[in-house]
């Protein structure tokens, strides 16, 4: 298979495994579980296969179709891009495990139409990831939101429905309103929109207008979660877990971030923008946002919602990484995206077990768990220290580098943020560490154990991969530094 | 004989022919049979037709070898290839796919009159647009519309009576319009002759009746083609036709009043009357805003499916007239796109309407709980469709819209609020499609409703095909495109 068919077939494979899950769950759930597996078993072989090649500085790229002129559907394999395709493509499998514990476990209805789109949702995030210009990432930017829709309405009743229909509303909205007027305008003053070494808006532009362009595309990619158009994500916490997991905290999150960075590497190009003194409000919201839903989080009393204002103050890292416009904050940019991914996927998948075993959603019913559930409060806690940055876990790597780029800016703001972050990180998981590992249940609740084994192992592994990642990191670095390679 | 060089003629010829000989057909089936025969044989002459001009030239025809100015002549150039295949691709889907539906809701033994009826629209409809003579036009014209009554009242529906009771008025009056406007221009110009008229035009000396006649034909045929405000037929007559009817007049029947009104302007008044664009620009540009605007609101709180897609569609119509307010070649080309564009989506759409109404008997969105349980293929085409509706990229209705907004941006700094005004637009789009879509897959069922299955297969298929055909030309939308861009060369050639 060459790289430019193994794109394609990338993003064809969830297409076709949709189809092979939508069929097998009229046959059995067994079989449809399988079919789950094999789809992605063979993303994984295509998308990591592709790995080599880009560690050696390959680029493939293809072209579908020139919808119009100046106007085509191609995909091109970069980087950033590849790091995001692995990531999403790897988590799935695990996320696929643990969606299955969790779905019979808690007998939930319509598990057909919950796998299906959940792989339709996949390719969406692949073709985010392989996007060659602004119009195909926007066509797939829009299908990952509509395939996720149906995940987030998985309930189907009242109270979930109109969750989903903010969820919707704002990434639509978001979009549609601010996203593709920033696309229109950009390819109406570059004549093209493809993402190119360097960017393509050089000298094209100037200064207040590249402020502006930068606000469009930064607020109206509402994927990214930065305030004010963050309201979709604790919304978005209707969902099953396992689409918490995955897709609120790996694939349609980090779809926002990756797509920021993108822009802000391959449209404005570092350079550039760093030259801007228009594009300089960009930290100073980022660090907003991380403050604000820090101290947000802080006042949360439901486990879910918690992770998800958590989860809000991450991204705005990783575009404040991005903003500072140094490359080794953009190398941080990428890392934490990865770092973020293995914590918070872990944090879920926890938050999810202790349902599935006790239906817990509060943080004040967490007392004394740790003794019920060992593993699962020890994968918590992991995830939880990644979180705040303490070595040994994932966190620490990409805290260091986000920390070398802002002093190499000397961006004093991005450095106290960083700083008062992870006070407040360390002030709303730590006490709750506390309370899970050291206090005493107050009354005897319902007697339970621990989640289902294909949970469990779920949990275990990611919370595996935030110890490793904290060790085994240099492949990643050395794939994004290629990203940066003389520039700054 | 060479056959080729007769298309035009039996463009027109061959389903007014065959009319009153599917009156005959009285075994059951037949009639059906035939008249889709003719509908599919109608849309291979209009792809050939479009083959043969897609490099941008003009086929004249004159009937029985009668010179231009004497005889009746038809001429078929780009811009007319892409509305005959829009009507011909129309009236041919909706008549494969419409046995079961027609069926279901008209009696056996008016069936062939009702077939006849049908067929009796398409030649109108496309004699309309072959036409290179402003008095054929209206001929056509009243064909196709008192077909068209028939065809609207012929439901099992009553109120579809006085819907087609104000159709009827309204239409007249535009009709009558026109006929006034026509007159008066040949009172000055002694022709009706299109091309005749548009080389005398500039010789009249005095313009006063030339401009009272453009008044006439502009508002006569913005009656027609329920221009806001003169719209109000539309959404009564849709939803009370009977469903294979609405599938048919929405794709293409307004498009073909709005296909003579570009025509008739830019080749006959624009370049010849004095300040006439800038005239015309600043008299459709607001209605035609207002029209996107408020119809789509309207469409946000209708409670019933095809009154709600009805008033959508006046809002699209809007969308087609902001294009060719612009005068420019990017304004119309993308005019003539979504005029393609919208006929897809639409149609899809009504098809889509057309299986869920096999199955429920009332169409409120608050009644259609639990379709998409029951009818999974029919909500997934209806789905594919209203995201072309609303201009998702990777479908056909993405293209026009891409193309408008581009478009605009050429119009100067007002331009960025006609962007605004599209996006806007599309946002309402969302919301209205998604109130359905969210009555088709999240709505509990109604209590005591008989179980019920898919649609037939044979409307399942053409609706599906059709869905199938937004994402195609979504993706590869060079075919039309091309015949867009030459139509739009064309008319600005003709403007000057």
């Amino acid at each position: 298979m060459t790289p430019e068919t193994a794109i394609l077939v990338a993003i064809g494979i969830p297409l076709v495994g949709a189809l092979a899950i939508a069929l097998a769950g009229r046959i059995s759930p067994n079989l449809r579980e399988a079919a789950t597996a094999v789809t992605s078993l063979s993303l994984i072989w295509v998308v990591w296969g592709l790995l080599p090649l880009l560690m050696d500085g390959g680029r493939p790229s293809v072209e579908v179709s020139q919808v119009m002129p100046g106007l085509s559907i191609a995909f091109a394999v970069e980087p950033l891009g590849m790091l995001f395709a692995a990531l999403a493509s790897g988590l799935w499998l695990i996320n696929s495990v643990y969606s299955v514990g969790y779905m019979r476990g808690n007998k939930e209805q319509n598990q057909t139409r919950f796998f299906a789109c959940f792989a339709l949702a996949l390719s969406a995030t692949i073709g985010v990831a392989f996007a060659g210009n602004l119009f195909t990432l926007f066509l797939f930017y829009e299908l990952l939101t509509l395939s996720t829709y149906p995940l987030v309405a998985h309930k189907g009743d009242a109270a979930t429905v109109r969750s989903a229909r903010i969820y919707l509303g704002v990434l639509l909205s978001t979009s549609i309103g601010l996203f593709l007027p920033a696309i229109i305008w950009t390819y109406s003053i570059a004549g093209t929109g493809d993402f190119t070494t360097g960017g393509i808006l050089a000298g094209k532009l100037n200064d207040p207008e590249i402020g502006l362009l930068l606000g469009l595309f930064v607020f109206g990619i509402g994927k990214a979660a930065m305030m004010p158009v963050h309201k979709w994500l604790p919304a978005a916490m209707v969902a099953p877990t396992p689409v918490s997991a995955l897709l609120h905290a790996v694939a349609v999150v980090k779809a926002g971030v990756f797509t920021i960075t993108k822009i802000i590497v391959y449209i404005f190009g570092i350079d550039f923008l760093f030259e801007a003194s228009s594009s300089q409000w960009l930290v100073y919201a980022a660090a907003f946002t991380i403050i604000t839903a820090s101290l947000v989080a802080l006042r949360q009393t439901n486990i879910k919602r918690l992770l998800a204002y958590s989860t809000i103050a991450q991204l705005s890292y990783v575009i404040m990484a991005a903003a500072i416009l140094k490359p080794l904050a953009e190398v941080g940019a990428a890392v934490h995206m990865v770092a973020h991914a293995f914590g918070k996927i872990t944090l879920f998948f926890a938050a999810g077990a202790i349902y599935v075993a006790s239906k817990k959603t509060e943080i004040h019913q967490l007392r004394g768990i740790g003794r019920r559930m060992p593993w699962t409060m020890a994968a918590f806690t992991i995830g939880s220290l990644s979180m705040i940055g303490v070595p040994p876990t994932a966190g620490f790597v990409s805290k260091w580098y986000i920390l070398a780029g802002a002093f190499q800016a000397n961006n004093l703001v991005a450095v106290f943020t960083i700083i008062a972050s992870t006070v407040l990180n360390a002030a709303y998981f730590l006490p709750i560490l506390y309370m899970v590992w050291f206090e005493r249940e107050k009354e005897a609740g319902k007697e339970h154990g621990e989640a289902p084994f294909l949970v469990v192992l779920a949990l275990c592994l990611t919370a595996l991969l935030t110890l490793a990642f904290f060790l085994f990191n240099g492949p990643v670095i050395d794939l994004e530094s290629q990203v940066v390679k003389g520039l700054g | 004989m060479d056959l080729l060089t007769h298309l035009p003629a039996l463009q027109v010829v061959v389903p007014m022919l065959s009319a009153p000989l599917i009156v005959l057909l009285q075994p059951r089936g037949l009639a059906w049979a035939g008249a889709t025969a003719v509908a599919v044989l109608s849309f291979a002459i209009a792809v050939a037709l479009a083959i043969a001009v897609l490099d941008g030239q003009t086929i004249e025809y004159a009937m029985g070898g009668w010179p231009a100015p004497y005889g009746i002549a038809l001429s078929v150039d780009a811009f007319s290839a892409l509305v005959l295949l829009v009507i011909t691709g129309a009236a041919a889907a909706a008549l494969l796919a419409a046995k079961p539906s027609i069926d279901q809701q008209i009696e056996v033994e008016r069936q062939p009159l009702f077939y006849s009826a049908w067929l009796l629209v398409l030649s109108g409809l496309v004699g309309i647009v072959v036409s290179a003579d402003a008095f054929n036009i209206f001929v056509f014209m009243e064909i196709s519309s008192l077909a068209s009554y028939i065809l609207i009242a012929g439901g099992p529906n009553r109120r579809a009576l006085p819907a087609v009771f104000k159709y009827l008025m309204m239409g007249t009056i535009g009709a009558t319009f026109y006929l006034i406007g026509v007159g008066l221009i040949y009172m000055m110009t002694g022709t009706l002759n299109l091309a005749d008229m548009e080389a005398r035009i500039g010789d009249v000396t005095d313009i006063n009746p030339i401009l009272v006649a453009a008044g006439f034909i502009t508002i006569g045929l913005a009656l027609k083609a329920a221009v806001f405000p003169l719209h109000v037929w539309v959404p009564n007559a849709y939803t009370h036709a009977p469903h294979m009817v609405t599938v048919f007049l929405a794709a293409c029947a307004t498009k073909v009043a709005l296909y003579v009104l570009i025509r008739f302007d830019y080749m006959v008044f624009q370049g010849k009357l004095d300040d006439h664009e800038i005239q015309f620009a600043m008299f459709v540009m607001p209605l035609a805003i207002l029209g996107i605007l408020i119809a789509s609101a309207v469409a946000m709180f209708e409670g019933h499916i095809k009154r709600l897609l009805a008033s959508s569609s006046i809002a699209q119509i809007g969308y087609i007239l902001l294009g060719v307010s612009f005068v420019s070649m990017a304004g119309l080309s993308a005019s003539a796109m979504h005029i393609f564009n919208h006929a897809l989506a639409k149609g899809g759409l009504f098809l889509a309407v057309a299986c869920l109404a096999y199955r429920y008997r009332d169409l409120r969105l608050n009644q259609l709980g639990g379709a998409s349980a029951r009818m999974p293929w029919t909500c997934a085409a209806f789905v594919v469709c209203g995201l072309s509706l609303i201009g998702v990229p990777g479908t056909a209705g993405f293209i026009s819209k891409w193309m408008l907004i581009g478009a605009a941006l050429e119009t100067g700094p007002w331009g960025w609020g006609l962007v605004a005004i599209i996006l806007i637009s599309s946002l309402m789009a969302v919301v209205y499609i998604w109130r359905i879509v969210e009555a088709l897959y999240f709505q509990a069922p109604i209590e005591g409703d008989a179980p019920m299955s898919e649609a037939p297969v044979q409307l399942l298929l053409v609706t599906g095909l059709v869905a199938l055909m937004n994402i195609y030309f979504g993706l590869f939308p060079h075919v039309p495109l091309e015949l867009a861009n030459s139509a739009a060369a064309l008319l600005l050639e003709g403007s000057r």
